[in-house]
């Protein structure tokens, strides 16, 4: 099988837009939530979230003019436009913008969302029964289908290769990356631009979660202090909004060009809980399994991984993870680094699997876990080092990222330093 | 120029994101501004939106121009 790199990064999160300011203040310990701003928020139970800082651009602000034109934005969901802005900036990275006619045809996309265009979709039947059908605008479908983040990429760039796109809630961007590996693997393209975004932060993305509990509810006076995974006192997670992709490409391609490489797709492993809707199976069986068939894919043990980004929601689940994590790495546990991001720049359900995977490729290249915030009072006691508060310098040649999703759908990936 | 002609040049301006200069009478939506078959479905619902009228399809695609568009709701108005 061909060896598969990670080649270039691109990041919209609610800490920035950017790679490198995202992951600056990432470890510093910064929080990106905030008050609701998005949307009037006083018909619904939540009233904050981790919002994109929104600016002109400077600053690590993310100003959308900059990645689509005004005329285009206002055809698309806010996801396509998270998305565009993040892919834009991975292949900037990668130096692959305008590649030949030959590489074009190499070269695919495969950037998926958990719901898409969730907020065109509710206002457009809002319109419907204000003011009839005929009012529905040509570009609502295309500008609401979750593939038209890669649509709109392939178009740009010209990249005619595979194109494609993963829905599995918030184990997307995990399974995009996974996917698009194996796309390379296999032979069907040597490069892949692969990711996930969303933008679920209106009022019926939030009226949705809040009906399912999934949301922290209790902290409208101090919402930096809401996500909290695996303190004691954690209620739900705090919604997210962004976007992360990356280039991957075949290594020897990558060699080739003289591409700069950050990292190696080592393993990729994928299961089923056939459980429950919304809930893990209580004995974490399903994470488990993905992360064992990961390991068992990249050939390593568990003693060689490092640092693990988990999935941790800030929710009841959290321990669930950590207690399949424990079980998997037995012994090592006592030497490995887990942390949950989440607690920094919330839950961005089907783009988190991919800005995750991003800190764990930037964990690798600076040796140096970022931290779980807010966690005072450990639930349970871990065996694992959580990395509370503080960023974490250390080793770190193998990383893991866990993605859970809703229907009991688990990914996890191995990325490591090339060697 | 008319009333109605200021209101639709305000609304393919916008719509289609062209330098005002650029919608001439003769300039075609598809041809000179840029528009695509979608574009064009979306301006003529912006015009029955604006002008409270109804352009029926067959009366649509007679409408290629700006100077069409005016003149169409001219008459309709």
């Amino acid at each position: 099988m061909r060896r598969v790199v990670v080649t270039g990064l691109g990041l919209v999160t609610p800490l920035a837009c950017g790679v490198e300011e995202t992951w600056s203040r990432l470890l510093a310990g910064q929080s990106g939530a905030g008050p609701i701003t998005r949307f009037d928020p006083s018909n619904v139970v939540t009233q904050y979230a981790c919002e994109i800082p929104r600016g002109d651009g400077s600053d690590g602000t993310f100003n959308p003019d900059d990645w689509m034109e005004p005329k285009e934005q206002r055809k698309v969901d806010d996801f396509i436009i998270y998305g565009m802005a993040a892919a834009t900036q991975a292949v900037r990275d990668a130096g692959w913008e305008a590649p030949s006619e030959e590489e074009k045809l190499r070269t695919g996309v495969m950037i998926g969302s958990g719901i898409g265009g969730l907020t065109s979709i509710a206002e457009t039947a809002v319109l419907i029964k204000e003011k009839g059908p005929k009012r529905v605008s040509p570009f609502f479908i295309p500008g609401a289908l979750i593939n038209l983040v890669s649509g709109q990429v392939s178009i740009r760039f010209g990249f005619k290769g595979p194109n494609h796109a993963v829905v599995t809630a918030c184990s997307t961007g995990a399974h995009a990356i996974g996917d698009a590996a194996r796309l390379i693997a296999f032979g069907d393209a040597d490069v892949m631009v692969a990711g996930g975004a969303e933008s679920p932060i209106s009022e019926i993305g939030i009226a949705g979660f809040n009906a399912c509990k999934a949301l922290s509810t209790k902290r409208a006076d101090d919402p930096a202090k809401a996500s909290r995974p695996y303190d004691a006192d954690r209620d739900g997670f705090v919604m997210g909004e962004g976007a992360g992709v990356v280039v991957l490409e075949e290594y020897e391609h990558a060699q080739a060009r003289g591409a700069r490489i950050y990292a190696e797709v080592l393993g990729y492993g994928l299961s089923g809980d056939a459980y429950h809707i919304t809930a893990p199976s209580e004995d974490g069986d399903g994470g488990f399994r993905s992360m064992s068939a990961a390991l068992a894919r990249a050939g390593l043990s568990p003693a060689e991984i490092d640092y693990i980004n988990a999935h941790g929601t800030s929710t009841m689940a959290d321990t669930i993870e950590l207690s399949a994590v424990e079980r998997l790495l037995g012994n090592h546990a006592v030497n490995a680094t887990m942390s949950s991001t989440k607690s920094s720049i919330g839950h961005l359900l089907g783009a988190a699997g991919a800005v995750e995977a991003i800190f764990c490729i930037l964990a690798i290249r600076d040796q140096v876990a970022p931290p779980t915030l807010n966690l005072d009072n450990p639930a349970v006691t871990p065996k694992l080092d959580l990395a509370p508060h503080h960023a974490v310098r250390r080793r770190i040649d193998v990383a893991l990222s866990n993605s859970f999703g809703f229907g009991g759908t688990n990914a996890s990936l191995i990325v490591g330093k090339v060697r | 120029m008319s009333d109605i002609a200021d209101r639709v040049k305000k609304i393919v301006v916008e719509h289609l994101g062209v330098e005002e200069d650029k919608v001439t009478e003769s300039a075609s939506f598809i041809d000179d501004l840029g528009a695509d078959s979608l574009d064009t479905v979306e301006l003529v619902m912006a015009f029955e939106e604006e002008f409270g009228i109804e352009i029926p399809d067959d009366a649509a695609e007679t409408i290629q121009t700006f100077g069409d568009a005016v003149k169409f709701i001219s008459e309709a108005a």
